[in-house]
């Protein structure tokens, strides 16, 4: 029942705590001793990252762009980046820390995180060359999206229109029209019977 | 002649039925030219499937011992999971889709649940498997898989909605199926603990209001919960529909968080940690956050709206038996909620039609509704509308376009349009 201790488990150690510990919160909470410069990130970047997210985070195929489309978000085809989008600079840490390279995830030290951090920043014009990125100055660089997101509203923008009781009957005045088609764009992939997908 | 499993010759007559039932159809249509038609078709022979001795009714069948697990019969080898190559650069950070064009009632199959991972599906064996409590707590603890078993459990039928189900529609019609518009989901019976029971073992400080889940696979998927959802119905489940879950489920264990977008379901969950802020991890900031025309974006952006889909007739399921008796089939789900009414319209919206719940109407679970008619063979406009318990309207896609504009990505639970054309195929559409 709720509330009832039941006496289970057993209590974890500081190590291992600190071993599955990891996350970064906004407020630079859980940010390890370190930093990197733009110019090691560089470097580090290119041996280690540019293989799927382009040699200037451009992206290569369909792999994620880091660098670039600031200013673009309300277009029709937004370029949402680390740069044009992500609100905290310790969501990067924290991600780069816990999920990259892709396929060796925590293979990386603080000193490297804070370098390619440091060159990502670069890259989308938020730091000068010479910046070198540490826990100390962390909380100093400016996101140009910080402000951009707002908590969910749909509560009190759709749902008053959304709770309105639906029409059953002649709901429309003119016969409706097919105006757009799926079959067009033909990007569905084959049934298996037709033998074009193994 | 197909062989099976145990390597012996095993007949079967799958051609001959299909020609015997197209040639049933197409005889059928010729006859009935009217609204209801007759219910015999002319049968001029008979039919050798009654008058012939059959194998199956003369030699043996297989033995118990054949399929120590067994799976589904050959005929039904296209009821399967289906991915998309070109929506994602690599499958390890991917998704399929479910079938639900082929499926029935609301309980999907284990090897059927669509799969969405971030680092690939991982081998996490139970002996293996730890489970941390941390942060504001009074103990932090580590619970083994074992401890997990020791706990009361829960069982509680929920559907799992991906955020980005029908996300590649928010432009337009992409994708011709209802595997592939609506086959981010899945609804199965969870076998767990509860969080509360979990948490209590540790000791929640009072500043404690976040939870954050996390887990044991290559992406390390992080999700911040807000204590009081974590509290009210977050399971930790280690059974699916009776068995383990599969190992692309999560297998030993993963977080259940009912009617709440599928990302924060954590799976193969390693660590929860409570703390007083949310964290703004990547999956709550770069993803998982949805952008409106002006360019701001939504955040935390939990529950799962009501939403349907009618799965058959649907592009790959068109209709093949010709005018008359149709039965239209599909599901509604409401993450704030149960589902009370499905509405369906074959007129593309003029008229609408109260659809037939069948099976279990359980909160934050899936509902199978009908609407059986007669076609007369011309072409429909099919849509299905979902209303909730709580009086939330399914709305059209261009409603939610007015609110959000076309680059959201996510939530999109617009009402979905199939054209059926005088031949019964069917086609994924949008309409005036």
């Amino acid at each position: 029942g709720a509330g009832k201790v039941l006496h289970l488990g057993r209590a974890a150690l500081p190590e291992e705590v600190a071993a599955w510990d990891i996350d970064v919160r906004p407020d630079g909470t859980g940010l390890p001793e370190g930093q990197g410069s733009v110019e090691d990130g560089e470097v580090l970047f290119s041996d280690t990252c540019a293989s799927c997210h382009g040699e200037f985070g451009e992206g290569v195929d369909r792999w994620p762009t880091l660098a670039g489309g600031i200013g673009t978000l309300a277009d029709q085809d937004p370029d949402k980046t680390l740069g044009s989008y992500w609100p905290y600079l310790s969501t990067a840490y924290d991600y780069i820390h816990r999920a990259m390279p892709f396929g060796d995830a925590q293979s990386l030290e603080p000193d490297e995180i804070y370098a390619m951090l440091a060159y990502i920043l670069n890259m989308n014009d938020i730091v000068d060359d010479d910046f070198v990125l540490s826990r100390e100055n962390f909380l100093t660089v400016e996101m140009p999206n910080a402000d951009g997101f707002f908590r969910d509203d749909r509560d009190e923008v759709e749902l008053p229109e959304l709770t309105q009781a639906p029409c059953m009957e002649s709901c429309k005045d003119t016969a409706p029209e097919i105006t757009r088609h799926a079959s067009i764009l033909d990007v569905t992939p084959d049934t298996p019977d037709d033998g074009a997908e193994s | 002649m197909t062989e099976s499993p145990d390597g012996r010759a095993k007949p079967h007559s799958t051609d001959r039925r299909r020609f015997l039932t197209r040639s049933l159809a197409t005889g059928g249509a010729l006859a009935t030219a009217g609204l209801v038609p007759a219910r015999a078709i002319s049968q001029t022979a008979p039919d050798p499937l009654i008058t012939e001795v059959q194998p199956w009714a003369q030699y043996l069948g297989d033995g118990v011992d054949v399929y120590p697990y067994g799976m589904p019969i050959e005929f039904e080898s296209d009821v399967i999971r289906r991915n998309v190559p070109w929506l994602t650069a690599e499958t390890a950070s991917s998704i399929n889709f479910t079938p639900i064009h082929q499926l029935d009632g609301i309980i999907t199959p284990n090897g059927l649940c669509f799969e969405r991972h971030h680092a690939g599906s991982i081998e996490l064996a139970k002996e293996d498997y730890r489970l941390m409590i941390n942060g504001l707590v009074d103990q932090p603890l580590v619970f083994t898989y074992a401890d997990l078993e020791r706990f009361p459990r829960e069982n509680r039928i929920y559907f799992l909605e991906c955020a980005a189900n029908s996300g590649m529609e928010w432009a337009g019609p992409q994708l011709n199926g209802a595997q592939f518009t609506h086959g981010m989901i899945h609804n199965v019976m969870y076998t767990g603990v509860m969080v509360k029971d979990l948490l209590a073992e540790a000791g929640v400080k009072t500043e404690g209001k976040w939870l954050l889940a996390e887990g044991a696979d290559a992406s390390a998927m992080t999700r911040s919960v807000p204590m009081d959802k974590a509290l009210e119905d977050c399971m930790v489940a280690f059974k699916m529909n009776g068995e383990a879950l599969r190992k692309e489920q999560g297998y030993p264990a993963r977080l259940v968080v009912p009617g709440w977008e599928g990302n924060m379901w954590v799976k193969w969950l390693r660590r929860l940690e409570v703390g007083d802020q949310p964290w703004e991890q990547r999956e709550e900031t770069s993803k998982y956050t949805d952008t409106l025309e002006d360019g701001r974006s939504r955040k935390w952006t939990w529950v799962m709206d009501a939403k349907s889909v009618i799965t058959s007739p649907s592009p790959q399921m068109p209709i093949r038996h010709g005018k008359g008796r149709l039965v239209i089939t599909g599901v509604a789900w409401s993450g704030r909620g149960t589902v009370s009414e499905v509405h369906v319209t074959t007129d593309g919206g003029v008229n609408w039609h109260q659809a037939r719940l069948s099976g279990p109407s359980l909160d934050k679970s899936m509902h199978r509704f009908y609407y059986e008619m007669d076609w007369d063979g011309r072409p429909m406009l099919l849509q299905s509308r979902a209303v909730d318990s709580t009086g939330y309207v399914q709305p059209t896609k261009d409603v939610l376009r007015k609110f959000r504009g076309l680059n959201s990505i996510y939530h999109n639970n617009g009402i979905q349009t199939w054209a059926i054309s005088a031949d019964g195929e069917a086609e994924n559409v949008e309409i005036s």
